[in-house]
């Protein structure tokens, strides 16, 4: 099937406003009258209830955390991009967008892309007018940093803490109408499965963490802002709680899954020091300002301390290789550039994986008290994890998986293939093609949270009639009965392996064979050895307790059970996609010198599957791309 | 991966069935731990352990592993997140104890934070509080450029020193009377400095510490430990701004 993303035509600045215009509206009277279910309150779910509630409709929200303010957003470190142009170095919308467009590999789609960046410059104020201090110089202006991938400096950052600071802006809107009562918020609840009726998204199934009910929720729509899905690799930079689940549950109801293959391996993080690790750290893209990538480039020097190492004897490979870009040349290509250094064996620390991280040419310019006001907190994290000190000695780095690009696929009014459910945010594909650019999940969330999903609802609740479907419908009670089963199933197996250890192989498989590079053998390695795993897992795991109260066993047996079915489908859709682009590299398709090889003619399309049944293999459905405004070109950042 | 000398450690753990049960002191032996072990990583070592022998897992809150969450809680040797300045415990790494030591850890204690199961607790005063006020009543839309108000770099970097408070609960862990001052104040002097929050101060401050006392949080009588506890080294002049902020609010 040749897939429909909706998107508004005509000239490109003038979509949003023009389908804004066209969508219809739901009368101010009539918007109490409808409930929202609200999966997630990180940037785009806790910015969507925020301002859903605000307009009048009544919203559930419902998060696996004690409290919204926890989600994983929380967690980025560097910024938000806005086209704002502050610093009048050539920025503007059409930048922004052509930027994305071009870091993305001209995998997504232009009308979405363009309309993040319009909306981009609304989030910078509506942040400010929340209270959220970003950096400003001395006269009071709002300061700007650069990030990968941007030849402009429009990234705006509270520190190194800037996820944490939107997140908590977001957190305090949405407690404020949990204060005025139109947004109900549920907190340790995992949703387990979503209600369809008629095919139509109508509600949800949760897990109470705490009690261990299993509680249904209706509504007249529902939105998941569900996040991504890399601890598919289970060493990631994501939270020990992210997970597929949400969004697995709704793909085995219909919901279509895009591109699960474009995942983002971001080139700067602390590199793994032990078999035991349960995650790993990233280091902001922003050190990279000041920050500059090495590796000796004599294999005798590895053993040396790396201030001992002449200048002349390192290769600083970024710059050598992109000179226009260097340090901040985009993530996806910094991480195999790093890789590629590693894998010639000149790669530093435990097992060779690691290259340096040097800040010392900065802080001979600008000084060591400049450098520690700008990234302080990251050179004291790094400090605690690793127990040396980044100021004196470079930094030791290597690339991890990080966010996933793939998602539910959306159309231009983030609807799924199911009517009634919405995706906001990471859980959908929409905006960044095969490669994010740094400082734009953040942008993306809120753009869709604050800026798209208020217009866009409205115009699918205005064909709806309120209040049609409720928790008594007969399909709420066979969903709450599956998952009842599913859960007893899964604590009555008793066999002899841990849940982690089940993950811990998963991970390796899915990073051995399908992370930074793919090929057709190494996949279907995958393809084999991935479905053999999830049948001893059925027989062998051994999860701990009961389902009647807060067991931590059982909620992971779950996330890692969807994940040995979604490592699969990862799996599949790399394999069937014979190009190279973005995040997905795969080898038999490299250039000359080793970069990603696209194939326009054809490949230029969303990869869309929709799920047929458990044991039979999932259809892909096509949505063509168009590139009328930025040409079709090989990306380069040399 | 590399050749590190291990650990062998004695943990006396807290453990608590309901949060009407009563709880206990439970002893474990937690070994291979290496100096790279954080001390979440030593506690799933333990939990692989219970698993394998038929024992329920440990329950702890946990969730980014970075020290920015908020969500890990837990009272090592009688500190909240551990001891070691500015750190949560999840950034806490076992290069800080020695082999044989015996390490108690409980989960945070007051009033206003129940045990649910374990080491959790129920912070969801917290929330209430910040509902309370910790906010400034823009809608979404209609403000004014992020430009078109100058708010110089000193009020800035003072509002973003308070901003940096995670939620985690630290504060009143530590606080002999429960108080959860810091955390409070910590909201209350970010939007006071702020031009955008202003014009709410005097009701926010009210209704805020209102909240902290029907929640149950005791009050503050200087004793800093908050501060000492604090992972974020939130500092405890702005406890002197909440202050000053709720005497300006009277009148």
């Amino acid at each position: 099937m040749i897939l429909d993303g909706k998107c508004p035509t005509g000239p490109i600045e003038k979509t949003w406003d023009k389908h804004r215009f066209d969508l219809k509206l739901v009368n101010p009277a009539n918007k109490r009258k409808y409930n929202v279910i609200m999966v997630g309150t990180g940037l785009a779910g806790g910015a969507a209830a925020a301002s859903l509630g605000e307009l009048g409709y009544n919203v559930q929200a419902f998060c696996y955390q004690d409290s919204p303010r926890r989600a994983h957003s929380i967690a980025a470190q560097g910024g938000i991009n806005a086209a704002k142009n502050y610093p009048n170095d050539g920025d503007s919308i059409y930048r922004l967008f052509y930027d994305t467009i071009k870091g993305g590999d001209f995998r997504a789609r232009e009308a979405d892309v363009w309309r993040l960046a319009q909306v981009s410059n609304n989030i910078i104020d509506q942040c400010v007018a929340q209270g959220v201090p970003f950096a400003r110089d001395y006269a009071g202006y709002l300061d700007n940093r650069s990030f990968g991938g941007a030849q402009v400096s429009r990234t705006f950052f509270a520190r190194g803490q800037t996820g944490q600071q939107l997140l908590l802006g977001a957190y305090s809107a949405l407690s404020r109408q949990i204060k005025a009562g139109t947004v109900k918020m549920y907190n340790r609840r995992e949703m387990l499965d979503l209600v369809v009726v008629d095919g139509v998204a109508k509600g949800i199934t949760c897990r109470n963490l705490v009690t261990g009910e299993i509680e249904s929720y209706a509504a007249d729509a529902v939105c998941l802002a569900t996040g991504g899905y890399v601890n598919v690799f289970y060493l990631s930079t994501n939270a020990m709680g992210c997970s597929v689940t949400a969004n697995w549950k709704a793909y085995k109801k219909g919901a279509y899954f895009a591109n699960p293959c474009y995942t983002q391996i971001h080139p700067t993080c602390i590199p793994q020091a032990g078999d035991y690790q349960s995650k790993l750290t990233l280091m902001s893209e922003s050190l990279r300002n000041d920050g500059r990538c090495w590796v000796p480039k004599k294999k005798e020097d590895l053993a040396k301390h790396p201030n001992e190492i002449p200048e002349e004897d390192r290769d600083y490979y970024l710059e050598r290789k992109y000179p226009s870009f260097g340090n901040l040349a985009p993530r996806d290509i910094a991480s195999r550039a790093a890789k590629e250094q590693c894998d010639d064996g000149r790669g530093v620390g435990p097992g060779g994986r690691g290259v340096y991280l040097d800040f010392a040419t900065s802080i001979k310019r600008v000084g060591a008290d400049t450098i520690k006001e700008r990234y302080g907190n990251l050179f004291e994290m790094y400090e605690k994890i690793t127990d040396e000190d980044g100021y004196k000695r470079p930094m030791r780095m290597y690339p991890a998986p990080h966010y996933s690009m793939g998602g539910l696929w959306v159309d231009y009014n983030l609807q799924s293939s199911i009517p009634g459910l919405f995706v906001l945010g990471e859980a959908n594909f929409s905006v960044h093609g095969a490669n994010r650019l740094g400082a734009s999940a953040l942008m993306q969330g809120l753009a869709d949270g604050y800026f798209v999903i208020p217009y866009t609802i409205g115009g699918y609740l205005a064909t709806v009639k309120p209040g049609t479907v409720q928790t008594d419908n007969p399909e709420f009670k066979k969903s709450v009965e599956d998952v009842q089963n599913y859960s007893k199933k899964l604590l009555s197996i008793n066999g002899k392996k841990t849940v982690s250890e089940f993950m811990r192989e998963l991970g390796s498989l899915m990073w051995d064979n399908c992370g930074m590079a793919r090929s057709k053998e190494s996949l279907e390695e995958n393809l084999k050895k991935i479905p053999a795993l999830r049948e001893e897992f059925w027989k062998n795991v051994k999860v701990s307790g009961s389902g009647a109260d807060l067991n931590q066993d059982l909620e992971n047996a779950g996330r890692t059970a969807d994940f040995l079915e979604f490592g699969e489908l990862l799996c599949r859709d790399a394999h069937h996609r014979n190009e190279s682009c973005g995040g997905h590299f795969r080898t038999e398709y490299q250039t000359e010198d080793g970069e990603a090889q696209r194939d326009d003619e054809n490949y230029c399309y969303v990869g869309a599957w929709e799920f047929k049944g458990d044991g039979k293999d999932p259809e892909l459905h096509k949505e063509p791309l168009r590139f009328e405004n930025v040409h079709l070109a090989v990306r380069s950042y040399k | 991966m590399s050749d590190h000398k291990t650990m062998t450690l004695t943990l006396n753990v807290w453990r608590q069935k309901g949060p009407k049960d009563p709880g206990k002191f439970e002893t474990y032996t937690a070994k291979n731990i290496t100096e790279h072990h954080s001390f979440l990583e030593m506690i799933d070592v333990v939990n692989e352990d219970l698993i394998k022998s038929g024992k329920e897992p440990i329950v702890f809150d946990h969730d980014c592993r970075e020290g920015i969450c908020g969500m890990c809680s837990q009272v090592v040797n009688g500190v909240p997140h551990g001891g070691q300045e500015r750190t949560t415990v999840c950034q806490l790494h076992m290069r800080k104890f020695k082999d044989g030591d015996t390490i108690f850890i409980e989960p945070w204690r007051a009033t206003a934070f129940p045990i649910i199961k374990d080491l959790v607790v129920d912070r969801s005063a917290y929330d209430t509080i910040i509902q309370a006020g910790g906010y400034t009543s823009c809608h979404t839309g209609g403000v004014p450029d992020g430009n078109a108000v100058l708010i110089p770099k000193p009020e800035a970097d003072y509002a973003m020193d308070a901003a940096e408070c995670i939620g985690c609960g630290a504060c009143a862990a530590a606080c002999p009377n429960s108080s959860a001052m810091l955390f409070t104040s910590a909201k209350v002097a970010q939007m006071a400095a702020l031009p955008q929050g202003k014009a709410e101060a005097g009701v926010r401050v009210k209704a805020m510490v209102e909240a902290m006392q029907e929640c149950g949080f005791g009050n503050c009588s200087n004793h800093y430990e908050c501060q000492a506890a604090c992972p974020k080294g939130i500092n405890v002049k702005f406890i002197a701004k909440l202050n000053r902020e709720y005497l300006k609010a009277q009148f």
